[in-house]
């Protein structure tokens, strides 16, 4: 998938793979997609949570091995 | 959708108390939430520009984990709160969670309010001076005015 920007948010914990995603989002323009690469398993739901309640489409969400990808459309 | 408001109550300052305040209020202001922690008690320690003084305490904590089991009267002994704390930290640092350091910065950051007891700060006779800039000093109305209007609150 196409993407404006990857936010490294490996080996971090929870919350911080959120927070970094929305100061990332924050650098991006509307429209744009923004590559996110985690290892933390709370994520998966918390990307979810996030897309739903700010607005930012989660166009996907798919593990690699043991870390996981989402990619982020900003609103 | 009208932005949504969540309230928090801390009043505690021990490392492992700090972190549900800190942890849902940066959270929720990153889901766009306007968030406002009202710190009192020992939760206004958790203001001050050093927060090196914030321990852990393994005494009259049974479900805190310990790599050895270890009887209250150890726990009890001088430099077991200190020597706590720093495998807490280095515990907190190895798994990649936050330091309470970064997650305060970051409420500030992401707009979050912090409001500081006025009655406390004269309880304690603590200085203003030892807190970080910012902080909007008040009592118990001055919460109310904002927690009465707010989709979470939360007494921490």
């Amino acid at each position: 998938m196409d993407f404006n920007k990857e936010l490294d948010a490996r080996g971090l914990n929870c919350p911080l793979p959120i927070l970094k995603t929305k100061k990332a989002l924050g650098e991006l323009a509307s429209g744009q997609v923004l590559k996110v690469v985690s290892t933390d398993a709370g994520s998966v739901k918390d990307m979810e949570a996030f897309a739903k309640q700010t607005g930012n489409e989660l166009l996907g969400s798919e593990p690699q091995g043991k870390e996981y990808v989402f990619f982020l459309k900003k609103k | 959708m009208s932005q949504k408001k969540l309230a928090i109550i801390a009043t505690k300052g021990t490392l492992d108390m700090a972190y549900p305040p800190f942890i849902l209020a940066s959270t929720a202001a990153a889901l766009d939430y306007e968030v406002q922690i009202f710190f009192t008690f020992y939760g206004l320690t958790l203001l001050r520009k050093d927060l090196s003084g914030v321990k852990i305490s393994p005494l009259a904590n049974p479900a805190m984990p310990m790599p050895v089991p270890m009887p209250v009267l150890v726990s009890a002994l001088p430099g077991m709160e200190s020597m706590a704390t720093m495998m807490m930290k280095q515990k907190i640092k190895s798994k990649g969670v936050a330091s309470i350091e970064d997650l305060r910065a970051a409420c500030i950051e992401s707009g979050v309010k912090f409001i500081g007891c006025e009655m406390t700060v004269d309880l304690f006779d603590f200085k203003r001076e030892d807190f970080i800039d910012g902080i909007e000093y008040g009592g118990a109305s001055t919460f109310f005015e904002f927690a009465g209007n707010t989709d979470i609150c939360l007494f921490v």
